[in-house]
């Protein structure tokens, strides 16, 4: 029940602190789980982060899941997950659902427009980050092939991006390996 | 069905979001906008926006949220499951069992082909979000709000949290022009 209780802790925190989605809370988990309750190496701690950055979807439950599995079992897996996700979704929950029960007044209205350029400013500095990260990664030359090629895909073709995800999943297991 | 359809999306959402979850936000875009049209593209963008300015992982956020929306408590269960257990449970037993899989070169060639893919629907996104701002601001406002946004974000290091947060009390406490000329009018009219 201790165990359990340092679980959600450990995970609570990040959870609640860690703004920018996943990839932000990833130093604050390190942080939990090497320095104040020692349950993984810094080694330990690195191949995970590896392994998690390898499989697909969202980090910071990848993280919890796995952690709270090592230490408490399934229970302690489901613990983990729980608290990092339930506190700031059911903050989204109680305050999207306001604005949407007002989403007919001017006022609601107006925020929806002005937030609208920082949204796609925050999409396009994400954009640039993945592919400089690609850049750094598999160089310029694979880089503008994938970019031209996906572009072409799923905005003239209208491939839909599964297709063209799991395809580039081919590739590179082939050709930049 | 639309518990069915809750599941599918989000499954496949997080089966493809490599990269963390910041990646899966244009594949969301696609299931939830394009595909089962469960919510337009403001709505989305209020998601967005909220989720951004939250503390937490934004892929459950978005995933809870609008499974919330869709089908009430049991949809959000089933939207963040479909997201995040396929996943852990891949991780679980990789971890546990075939550790040597992280090493193999063909695993890092995967990653390394798949973000270049995910940085082409994220431009494509931003692209989207621009146009529709243009379409409510116009071209002047917008371009400067976006210069403003990019200065304080990328620049002075302020969190987008934060200059979210502000643009939202500032739509808040300013007044409305149009409220105020209709109110003139009527005024007008009465007189």
């Amino acid at each position: 029940m201790e165990k359990l209780w340092e679980i959600f802790l450990a995970f609570f925190i990040p959870g609640i602190v860690g703004y920018g989605g996943g990839p932000a809370s990833i130093p604050l988990v390190k942080n939990e789980v090497i320095t104040r309750y020692e349950w993984l190496t810094v080694t330990e701690f690195s191949e995970m982060l590896a392994l998690a950055n390898s499989l697909p979807g969202p980090i910071a439950t990848k993280m919890a899941g796995y952690i709270g599995y090592l230490e408490g079992g399934v229970l302690g897996s489901i613990v983990g997950v729980f608290a990092t996700v339930a506190p700031s979704l059911i903050l989204m929950v109680v305050l999207l659902s306001v604005l949407y029960k007002f989403k007919d007044s001017p006022k609601v209205k107006k925020m929806t427009a002005l937030i609208r350029p920082t949204i796609a400013i925050l999409l396009g500095l994400m954009a640039y980050e993945f592919f400089q990260q690609s850049y750094e990664g598999a160089g310029l030359w694979q880089t503008i092939f994938l970019v031209v090629v996906s572009y072409v895909l799923m905005q003239k073709v209208k491939v839909h991006p599964a297709f063209v995800i799991l395809g580039s999943l081919v590739y590179g297991a082939v050709f930049l390996a | 069905m639309k518990q069915r359809n809750l599941f599918l999306a989000f499954f496949r959402v997080g089966m493809l979001g490599y990269g963390g979850g910041p990646s899966s936000i244009p594949l969301v875009h696609k299931e939830v906008v394009e595909k089962y049209k469960w919510m337009n593209d403001d709505e989305f963008a209020d998601v967005l926006a909220l989720g951004n300015s939250l503390p937490g992982p934004i892929a459950t956020k978005m995933a809870g949220y609008i499974g919330y929306r869709v089908a009430g408590i049991f949809g959000m269960i089933n939207a963040v499951l479909a997201t995040i257990v396929p996943t852990i449970a891949i991780m679980i037993l990789l971890l546990t069992s075939l550790t040597f899989v992280k090493d193999e070169p063909w695993v890092a060639g995967m990653t390394k082909a798949v973000v270049p893919v995910v940085g082409v629907m994220l431009a494509v996104l931003t692209l989207d979000f621009t146009k529709k701002a243009e379409k409510n601001l116009g071209w002047l406002k917008t371009i400067a709000f976006i210069v403003l946004s990019f200065l304080l974000i990328q620049w002075l290091n302020i969190h987008p949290g934060i200059v979210i947060g502000a643009l939202l009390l500032y739509a808040l406490l300013a007044p409305i022009q149009e409220v105020k000329e209709q109110k003139k009018h009527e005024k007008g009219q009465s007189v």
